[in-house]
C-alpha cells in the first residue's frame, strides 16, 4: 500500500514530502499500541464516560457502543442527554428508559436507552416495597416527585442503578454510560451512599417513633430546628418530609443492599472509567481533577479521549470531514492536490490570485494573510498537543485522539467515523 | 438615528447582568472581558463566580484567591472589577443569621436536614443564592452586577427557582424572599440575562432553546447575544475563495515558495475557510431564529487566556456595543400577544439581526 493515492501521483507536489514526513502521525492514532479502545471493548463490560461539558461526552459513548456492536458485541448505550440529537444520529425517532434496538449492518446488535431518572426510581420503588399501597403512597408524596430533580446526586446514582439493572439483565456484552455534567467526579461515585444516608436521615426517623421515646430522644436542639424549618418555610414542609419517611418505613434495608450490589458493580475490574476531554485549558484542568478523584477511589482511569484535535497543517493532515453532511471545505478551491497554475485559475472563477488585475501589493498582503493563518493554526496545534500531553502524563491508560470534525455529528455516518477513529482505524488523507 | 450607544450606558442598563450559556462556550472568559469593559467605561463592577472562583483570578492574572469575601481583580484607570464568590450553604448561613437563627443554622448541615428540607423544597439553594444577588443589587454594592451563572440547563432552572419555590412555601419569610426575587427577574432595569454561544450546531440550538424557556418559563429579559470566537477575517482566505500561494509569491515578489509550504499554506486556508463558512451558517440561523442582537467576539487562537487577551475581548466587545443601534427596544422573542407560534416575524427577524460586527475588523 505504498503507492499514493491517485490524485497525489497526478501532481506529486513539493508537500508530499513532508505529508510522508516522520510526524505524520495520523490523527486517530491511538499511542504505541494503536487498536485505540478495541481491548477495552473486549476486556470490560461496562464503560463509564465521564469529562466536562461541551467535550462530545454524548457522542463518544454512542460511538462507543457503535464499535462494539461493529466488533460483533452486543452493547447498550445508556445517555443522559435530553436532546433530539443522539436519536436522531441514531436513526430512531424516540429513545426511552427501556433499550431501544438500532438496526444497522453490523455483527453484534446496539441498543440505547435515554436515562429517565424518575422512572427509574419509580421501578425500585415498586421492586422494593411491601404492597402496592406502600409504593403508590411513596410515588404520591410531594418530596419524592422532587427528589430526583432537587436532591443532588440522584441522577448519577440512578444512571449507576440502570447501569446495574443492564448489566445484571445478561443482556448485554458492554453497557456504556454517558455519565451527567457534573462538577465532581465522585457525585457519580458518592451517589448510592449519599441517597442511602438521605433515607436513613436520624432526625425525622426519631420523629417516626413512639410519642414518648420520641419526646426524650429529641433534643432540644433538634425541636428548635424543626421549628425554624416552619417558621422559615412553612409547617407543611416538615409534615411533608414526615409524610415521607413514613412511606419509606421498612424500605431501607432493600434500598441499602441494592446501593450496596451499585458500589460494588462501580468498582468491578470488569468497570472501566474512561474520561472525555477536549484539548483546551478548561477541559485540561478538569480531567486532572477527574483523574485524581477517581486514583484516590482506587479507579484508575482505563482510557482518555480527546476530542477536536485541530490538525497539523505543516505535517499534511487534513481534517476529517464527517461524511454526508456535505463538508464545504471539499467544494473550495484550493483544497485540490497542486497543479499547474494555468488549471487552477480556470476552475476558480473567484479565485482571487486568478484576477488578472491583482497588484503586487494585494498579492503580498494576501500571502500575509496565508501565512499568518497557518502560522496561528500551526500555534495552536503545539499548544493542542502541549495541554495533551501535560494530560497523558497525568492519566495514563489508553489515548485515543479524535480530529477536529467538520460538523456536529448528527447521523449514523458521523458515528461511524468517530467509532473508526477510536478503535484507530481511521487515517486522515494526509496519510 | 442610529445613534451609537455608548458603553457606558451599556453597561448601566441594568444593575444585574447574568451570563449563561452551554458548557465549553466560554461563559467565564466572556464574564471577565464584560467586566473589563464596564470598569474601562467607569463602572465599578462586581464579578460574582457561582460556587467557586473558577479561572477569573486568572482571567484577570491576578494572584489572589477569592471566596465569600470579595478580592480585587482589575484596577483600570476608570473604574474596577472586584470578585467574590456566592455558595447557597454560605447565602443559608447569612440568611438565618440575618434572621436570628444563628443558633440551628450549623446542626442543619450536620444533621442532614438541609438536604431534605431542600428537596421538600426545590429550588431553595437557588432563591438563597438569587436571595443574595438581590441583596447586592438593592445595597448598591456596585454599579454593575456580574454573575457568571451555571450552564445553561441548569440556569433555565436556576432562574425558574423562585417560580417553583412560591408554589412549595406558602407562606413564610422564604415566600417573601421568592416574591421580591421574582420582581428582580422581571424587572429589566434591574436584572438581564446574556447568553454566550459558539457559532456552532449544538451550542447554537441549546441556545435558542433557553433563550425562549427563559422568556416564557422565566420572564426575564435578555441582552444582547454573545458570540464567542468568530473568525475574524483574514486576507487571503475568503469563505468564496483561497489565494493560490504559488501565484501570489509570483506576483508579489517574482519568487517560487519554499518546499512544502504552499501546501501548508492552502491547507490551513481551507480548514479556515470550511470553518468560517460554518460559523456564517450558524450565526445566519441564530439571527433567523432568535430575534437579538447579536455582540461577536473574535476567534483566538490560544487558549492560554490572561489579562491580554480578557483586554482584547473587552475592546472587541465595547465596539461592538457602539455599534449596536441604542434606540433598540428591550427585546421581546415572541410579538404580542405572547402566546402567538410564530416565533418572530420577519420584521422582527431584520430588526434583531445585528450590523455585520465591523469592530472585529482590523
Amino acid at each position: 500500500m505504498s503507492e499514493p493515492p491517485a490524485p497525489d501521483a497526478a501532481g506529486p507536489g513539493p508537500e508530499r514530502t513532508d505529508a510522508a514526513g516522520p510526524d505524520s502521525d495520523g490523527p486517530a492514532s491511538a499511542g504505541p499500541d494503536s487498536g485505540g479502545l478495541s481491548a477495552l471493548l473486549r476486556d470490560r463490560s461496562i464503560v463509564i464516560c465521564c469529562g466536562s461539558g461541551g467535550a462530545g461526552k454524548t457522542t463518544t459513548s454512542a460511538a462507543i457502543a457503535l464499535a462494539g456492536a461493529i466488533a460483533g458485541l452486543r452493547t447498550c448505550v445508556v445517555t443522559i442527554d435530553p436532546a433530539r440529537r443522539l436519536a436522531d444520529a441514531l436513526g430512531v425517532g424516540r429513545l426511552t428508559n427501556e433499550p431501544k434496538r438500532i438496526e444497522g449492518s453490523w455483527s453484534g446488535e446496539l441498543y440505547a436507552v435515554m436515562l429517565d431518572a424518575k422512572r427509574t426510581f419509580d421501578d425500585l420503588v415498586e421492586r422494593y416495597s411491601a404492597d402496592p399501597e406502600q409504593a403508590e403512597r411513596i410515588l404520591g408524596n410531594r418530596l419524592y416527585r422532587n427528589l430526583t430533580s432537587a436532591l443532588s446526586g440522584t441522577q448519577e446514582y440512578m444512571a449507576a442503578e440502570k447501569l446495574y439493572e443492564l448489566n445484571a439483565s445478561g443482556a448485554f456484552d458492554l453497557v456504556v454510560v454517558d455519565t451527567p455534567p457534573t462538577r465532581n467526579a465522585l457525585d457519580f461515585l458518592d451517589a448510592p451512599g449519599r441517597l442511602t444516608r438521605f433515607l436513613e436521615n436520624r432526625v425525622f426517623r426519631l420523629l417516626l417513633m413512639p410519642t414518648r421515646m420520641s419526646l426524650k430522644a429529641l433534643t432540644v436542639a433538634t425541636q428548635a430546628l424543626l421549628r425554624t424549618i416552619s417558621k422559615v418555610a412553612g409547617s407543611e414542609i416538615v409534615e411533608d418530609a414526615m409524610a415521607f419517611f413514613r412511606a419509606f418505613e421498612g424500605m431501607e434495608e432493600g434500598f441499602r443492599e441494592r446501593a450496596r450490589g451499585v458500589e460494588a458493580l462501580l468498582s468491578d475490574p470488569g468497570t472501566a472509567f474512561l474520561l472525555v476531554a477536549v484539548p483546551r485549558r478548561d477541559s485540561v484542568v478538569e480531567a486532572r481533577f477527574f483523574a485524581d478523584r477517581l486514583a484516590e477511589a482506587h479507579q484508575p482511569v482505563a482510557a482518555l479521549v480527546v476530542n477536536r484535535l485541530h490538525p497539523d497543517f505543516g505535517s499534511g493532515e487534513v481534517a476529517l470531514s464527517v461524511p454526508g453532511t456535505d463538508p464545504p471545505i471539499r467544494d473550495l478551491p484550493g483544497t485540490d492536490p497542486p497543479a499547474s497554475s494555468g488549471e487552477v485559475a480556470s476552475t476558480r472563477p473567484a479565485n482571487l490570485a486568478s484576477r488578472p488585475e491583482l497588484s503586487p501589493e494585494d498579492a503580498a498582503r494576501a500571502l500575509a494573510g496565508m501565512r499568518k493563518n497557518l502560522a496561528d493554526f500551526q500555534a495552536l496545534a503545539d499548544e493542542e498537543r502541549a495541554y495533551l500531553a501535560a494530560l497523558e502524563s497525568k492519566v495514563g491508560g489508553t489515548v485515543v485522539r479524535v480530529p477536529y470534525l467538520s460538523r456536529d455529528v448528527h447521523d449514523l455516518a458521523g458515528l461511524l467515523l468517530v467509532a473508526g477513529c477510536l478503535v484507530g482505524n481511521v487515517r486522515s488523507e494526509g496519510d | 438615528m442610529c445613534r451609537p450607544m455608548e458603553r457606558a450606558r451599556f453597561c448601566r442598563q441594568s444593575k444585574v447582568l447574568v451570563v449563561g450559556g452551554k458548557g465549553g462556550v466560554g461563559k467565564t472568559t466572556a464574564t471577565a472581558a464584560l467586566a473589563q469593559m464596564a470598569a474601562d467605561a467607569g463602572l465599578d463592577v462586581l464579578v460574582l463566580g457561582l460556587d467557586d472562583a473558577g479561572a477569573l483570578p486568572a482571567l484577570f492574572g491576578a494572584d489572589v484567591s477569592f471566596g465569600y469575601d470579595e478580592a480585587l481583580l482589575y484596577s483600570g484607570s476608570a473604574g474596577q472589577v472586584r470578585g467574590r464568590v456566592i455558595t447557597p450553604d454560605d447565602a443559608l448561613l447569612e440568611y438565618l443569621i440575618d434572621h436570628g437563627m444563628r443558633r440551628v443554622a450549623k446542626r442543619l448541615v450536620s444533621t442532614g436536614v438541609l438536604d431534605v428540607v431542600s428537596t421538600a423544597i426545590p429550588g431553595i439553594r437557588e432563591i438563597l443564592v438569587l436571595g443574595k444577588v438581590k441583596q447586592l443589587e438593592r445595597s448598591q454594592a456596585a454599579d454593575l452586577v456580574l454573575l457568571d451563572a451555571p450552564a445553561t440547563g441548569h440556569a433555565v432552572r436556576f432562574l425558574t427557582s423562585a417560580n417553583g419555590l412560591m408554589d412549595a412555601a406558602r407562606g413564610g419569610p422564604l415566600r417573601t424572599q421568592a416574591n421580591e426575587v421574582v420582581e428582580m427577574l422581571h424587572d429589566p432595569g434591574r436584572l438581564q440575562v446574556l447568553l454566550v454561544t459558539l457559532a456552532e450546531e449544538t451550542p447554537v440550538n441549546e441556545l435558542i432553546e433557553t433563550a425562549f424557556r427563559l422568556e416564557d418559563e422565566v420572564g426575564v429579559t435578555l441582552g444582547p447575544v454573545l458570540v464567542n470566537a468568530c473568525y475574524v477575517p483574514v486576507s487571503g482566505v475568503g469563505r468564496n475563495w483561497i489565494g493560490d500561494p504559488e501565484m501570489l509569491s509570483e506576483v508579489a515578489t517574482g519568487q517560487s515558495l519554499a518546499v512544502g509550504e504552499a501546501g501548508a499554506l492552502r491547507r490551513a486556508a481551507s480548514f479556515r475557510a470550511g470553518r468560517e463558512a460554518l460559523q456564517s451558517e450558524q450565526v445566519d440561523r441564530l439571527s433567523t431564529s432568535l430575534p437579538l442582537p447579536q455582540l461577536r467576539l473574535p476567534y483566538l487562537f490560544s487558549d492560554g487566556i490572561g489579562p491580554r487577551q480578557v483586554a482584547e475581548l473587552a475592546e472587541a466587545i465595547g465596539r461592538a456595543v457602539e455599534a449596536l443601534d441604542e434606540q433598540q427596544p428591550p427585546a421581546n422573542l415572541r410579538p404580542s400577544p405572547p402566546d402567538s407560534h410564530a416565533r418572530a416575524s420577519d420584521d422582527e427577524a431584520r430588526r434583531g439581526t445585528p450590523p455585520p460586527a465591523e469592530a472585529m475588523l482590523p
